[in-house]
């Protein structure tokens, strides 16, 4: 008999099974009848002889193929039942899990799609980012992204690796393209050649960029995102050969790259060539991020000693210029650390999302706890129900197996209401997670997402169905009928389990509101940080870019940006306007050079410090709120006759003469064909890198100076301070002040200062919000489950404390009895939660600021808070207690 | 229910019981559990409905066959009969488990320690 045609034919063969044991037991009590019993004797006597016939039939169906598939269908329908026959329970129960699961389904989806999914490149294992990092370089330390490669340096790796099957270097940038529409900033990403190969992605249209495209002064090419392509030209394949203007010069379009393709971390809308000028190269100019992939076989570690042996061929083959130093850089320390790109991409985002997927593992352990409750109570409540099965020939497996089962059904349909919830939780998360979030696009509930709630649903039914069932299905089937769930009070045995997970939920609800306060301590800490500028939700800012081809005189460039200020100003309940390279918090790419002071000497070929540098419009500082801590703000008349003036920020000051009284009339330059700057002013400190980095030291140009590199700032943002801020009227009348200067001119990154600043700190209150989320479902479980648990109790004690009232015990002596019960637990649990905290704060500190974490004041604070509300709650079913009648008591039982 | 002298049967010992009897003829259930008994002289208890899962397993690996037939009584019964195979499988276990029982009396039998 195959294994298939027993499955279907065993109905039959069972009810061949039934038939023989009748005919058994009728043939034996016709044999006893005969010998002279009476036919109910003999009834009697025959099942007796023969043992249990349910078991024994169960048995013989187990010597069968496909037993336990069967009882498991059989434990279904059963648990199904018994689920509909309790529908508070269940709907309670279910809510719980489903939630729970709803939230680890949703911020698994993230870790999943942010840290564990491969990025989206063939072999992108091989993908690489070229890291350096330059201990030696005295300021290097605030570069956020290491040292970034030169063009001279993306040369030689590019000839001299071992190691690489392609590099390249690639620059994000903005650029203006008219003659379409309005003139419109887009998003640009300049790649040098190897770029595309290196990622390995094929156009959807047309072909990538291509070596005889990077010819400096050759055909000027540019490639389409997918994005673009639709939003500009519907999509038509046809565009491939057209011209589009980009920053007023035509340029062919060559290919389109696919949907969901990006570089690296950039969104963009145009990719096109660096056009290196190979002759023209120097050692400097490190801006350009560096990305290769590795040969087959090739190792993380052989690639930096590759690029170690490379950095004396780079220095060799090139200068700063005739006469200049070759080794210059030495003292820098160049070391190459390559980092999967990968590593590159998530950046320190990882620590942030598994401190979020374990208090959210935690919360699903509270909830689990709960249930855990819910069945225990609920399966001594069926204690009778599970006593009567027993005797009907249950064995203790089968019982066990049917609990299981239920607790089981339970989770999985947790799971599905769960998975049904996370959609909605993943499009929350989205929307409050920091819109900085990397490969955000890539977010969604995948299989992968799905198989980890079916084995969270799966693991969590057999978690809080193991307990109670291993606790209930040892049959004592005797005892249990007999005193048929009457109880005069309630073996302390019985409640171990109980108070044990009370104990466990009050600890875990403590370690997360521990974080949750570390937290909130943490952004209250950064709320208090002066950022350096005022009023930030009336400082309009938007970006505005001059183009060489379209103005190329420097001071005309100055004159226009200097124009649409005065535009600006007139329009009505404008207070104050200026501009600057770029503001703080912005994003923006920052600028950095070596300074030198009059009055120091640099010894030798030492190189003096970089200093973080920016260009600043008279008025920007008043209009920003920054203060001026010494000397005065730089005027019109000194820009125009490009007056020799500098200001520099307290900490420069302080560092290098002092105080900032003492830096006001010193000297400064960049390099050594510029003039001397004298300092007429000292800023206040500002963060620009965000509020919980140190303030940088800041050298502030005018908004035209001697520099031979970059006399002005062509790309700049200007602010202006208005009640009207961020209104549409406001903007419309704003880009009309700007258009009246120069209709060629697109406004770009429109937002305001406020917009910036709660960016800055999106990282902190998404980790707050998704914190306080955990900690306050916690909480809520956490009362829940102790609130349950003491009532429960009170209800089975409820003969005992009439009993205590009745010899005399007062309400108050009762109130107490249980209060101090509740209590026991709380600070048992509480004891082992500050434990906990301890060791689990110390994962988050990264994230903290201002706050250590073991901030005494939060833990005391948090360890406080918890006690009072798990009182509240004991207080509750003890003043019921206290309460009791004793007569209704006695009645009752 | 009195079992003075209960003893658990070995595992196996049921079956090859069954397989003795059914090898002199075959028999339906009822018949099957009185003829053990008779034939062990009551010394074996064994309670009558544990037959039926032992003879579950048998059908399963083939040592016997099955088939609903009428008894000399005139009852619809289901009567067992040794296959080729089951006849086989029974002088194994027989040698065997008389291999086992001549060690276990040779250690049992006194004076020779």
């Amino acid at each position: 008999m195959s294994w298939l045609t027993q499955f279907f034919s065993r109905q039959r063969s069972y009810d061949d099974l039934s038939e023989e044991i009748q005919a058994h037991l009728e043939e034996k009590v016709e044999e006893l009848v005969a010998e002279g019993m009476t036919s109910e004797e003999a009834m009697h006597f025959a099942r007796r002889e023969f043992g249990n016939v349910g078991l024994i039939e169960e048995d013989c169906r187990e010597v069968w193929a496909w037993p336990s598939l069967e009882d498991v269908l059989f434990d279904i329908r059963y648990g199904l039942r018994a689920l509909h026959h309790s529908p508070t329970f269940t709907v309670v129960a279910l809510l719980t899990i489903a939630i729970g699961i709803a939230a680890n389904a949703a911020v698994f989806s993230v870790v999943n799609s942010v840290l564990l999914k491969p990025l989206n490149y063939p072999k992108s294992e091989e993908l690489v980012a070229l890291h350096q990092v330059a201990p030696g370089a005295e300021g290097l330390a605030d570069f956020e992204s290491g040292l970034l490669l030169s063009p001279s340096m993306y040369v030689t790796y590019s000839e001299h690796n071992q190691t690489f099957q392609s590099l390249g270097v690639w620059i994000t940038d903005t650029a203006n393209v008219t003659g379409l529409a309005e003139p419109e900033q887009v998003r640009t990403v300049a790649v040098s050649d190897g770029v595309f190969e290196t990622l390995d992605v094929p156009p959807a249209v047309g072909r990538w960029l291509s070596p005889p495209d990077q010819v400096p002064n050759g055909p000027k090419r540019v490639m389409l995102s997918y994005g673009y392509w639709q939003r500009r030209f519907g999509g038509d394949p046809a565009v491939i050969g057209r011209n589009i203007t980009v920053d007023s010069q035509p340029r062919e379009i060559v290919g389109v790259m696919p949907s969901g393709f990006q570089f690296v971390n950039a969104d963009f809308d145009l990719a096109a060539p660096l056009s290196f000028d190979r002759g023209k190269l120097i050692l400097a100019g490190f801006g350009f991020h560096g990305i290769a992939r590795l040969r087959p076989g090739a190792t993380i570690a052989q690639a930096n000693a590759d690029l170690t042996r490379m950095l004396p061929i780079w220095m060799d083959s090139w200068s700063n210029g005739p006469g200049s130093n070759p080794h210059i850089y030495e003292p820098w320390r160049i070391t190459p650390m390559i980092r999967p790109l990968k590593k590159e991409l998530i950046g320190n985002v990882g620590e942030l999302l598994w401190v979020v997927m374990g208090t959210i593992g935690l919360v699903m352990l509270i909830a689990c706890a709960n249930v855990t409750n819910l069945l225990l109570v609920r399966a001594e409540a069926r204690q009778q129900e599970f006593a009567i099965r027993a005797v009907l020939g249950a064995g203790r497996t089968r019982i066990l197996r049917g609990l299981l089962v239920e607790s089981l059904m339970l989770g999985l349909m947790g799971g599905v209401l769960g998975v049904g919830l996370a959609y909605a939780g993943v499009r929350l998360l989205l929307a409050i997670g920091p819109s900085n979030l990397p490969r955000l696009n890539e977010i969604a509930i995948d299989a992968q997402t799905l198989a980890f709630t079916l084995v969270l649903s799966a693991g969590s039914g057999l978690l809080f169905g193991l307990i109670p069932a291993l606790k209930y299905a040892g049959a004592r089937s005797a005892a249990a009928l007999q005193s048929a769930g009457r109880t005069i009070s309630v073996s302390r045995e019985r409640h171990r389990a109980r108070n044990l997970l009370v104990v466990g939920q009050v600890a875990m609800a403590l370690v997360l509101l521990m974080s949750t306060g570390l937290m909130i301590r943490t952004f209250d800490a950064l709320r208090k940080v002066d950022p350096g500028f005022a009023d930030p939700q009336h400082l309009q800012m938007m970006r505005i870019s001059i183009p060489e081809s379209l103005i190329a005189e420097p001071e005309q460039v100055m004159r226009t940006q200097h124009a649409i200020l005065d535009r600006l100003a007139a329009i009505q309940g404008i207070t104050s306007v200026g501009f600057a390279s770029n503001m703080p918090m912005d994003g923006f790419d920052s600028d950095w050079d070596e300074i030198f002071a009059q009055d120091k000497v640099y010894s030798g070929d030492l190189i003096a410090p970089l200093r973080f540098y920016k260009t600043i419009s008279p008025g920007l500082l008043q209009t920003a709120g920054t203060r001026l801590v010494a000397g005065r703000d730089i005027t019109w008349s000194e820009v125009y006759s490009i007056r020799p003036v500098v200001m520099v920020s307290e900490s420069l000051a302080r560092e290098i003469w002092g105080s900032p009284s003492a830096a006001i009339a010193k000297h400064l330059r960049e390099f050594k064909d510029m003039p001397w700057h004298e300092v007429i002013g000292v800023v206040q400190d500002v963060r620009e890198k965000g509020v919980q980095e140190k303030p940088p030291a800041i050298v502030y140009w005018a908004p035209l100076v001697h520099n031979r590199f970059s006399p002005v700032a062509r790309t700049a943002t200007f602010v202006i301070k208005s009640d009207r801020a961020g209104t549409e009227s406001f903007l419309k009348e704003v880009s009309t002040a700007v258009w009246s200067v120069n209709s060629n001119l697109p406004l770009a990154s429109v937002r305001t200062m406020q917009e910036v600043y709660d960016k800055s700190l999106a990282r902190t209150s998404f980790t707050l919000v998704m914190l306080g989320i955990a900690g306050a479902m916690a909480l809520a479980l956490g009362i829940i489950g102790i609130y349950g648990v003491m009532s429960y109790t009170v209800s089975q004690r409820k003969l005992e404390i009439g009993i205590r009232l009745a010899l005399g015990a007062q309400g108050g002596d009762v109130l107490q009895m249980v209060l101090s019960e509740g209590t026991k637990l709380t600070l048992l649990g509480v004891a082992i939660g500050i434990g906990a905290s301890v060791g689990l704060t110390r994962l988050m500190t990264n994230l903290l600021f201002g706050v250590t974490a073991h901030d005494p004041l939060t833990f005391v604070a948090v360890a406080a808070l918890l006690m009072l509300i798990a009182l509240f709650a004991c207080y509750i079913p003890a003043r019921r207690a206290a309460l009791i009648d004793p007569m209704v008591a006695f009645r009752y039982e | 229910m009195a079992k003075p002298m209960q003893r658990d049967l070995f595992p196996g010992a049921l079956e090859m019981m069954i397989l003795r009897t059914l090898k002199r003829q075959p028999m339906h259930g009822y018949a099957l559990v009185q003829q053990i008994k008779r034939t062990s002289n009551d010394l074996l208890q064994i309670e009558e409905g544990s037959l039926y899962p032992a003879l579950q397993r048998l059908l399963k690996e083939g040592f016997v066959k099955a088939e609903w037939g009428v008894s000399s009584t005139n009852r619809r019964v289901r009567t067992y009969k040794l296959t080729a195979e089951g006849g086989k499988h029974l002088e194994r276990e027989v040698s065997s488990f008389e291999r086992m029982l001549k060690g276990i009396t040779q250690v049992l039998a006194p004076g020779e320690l």
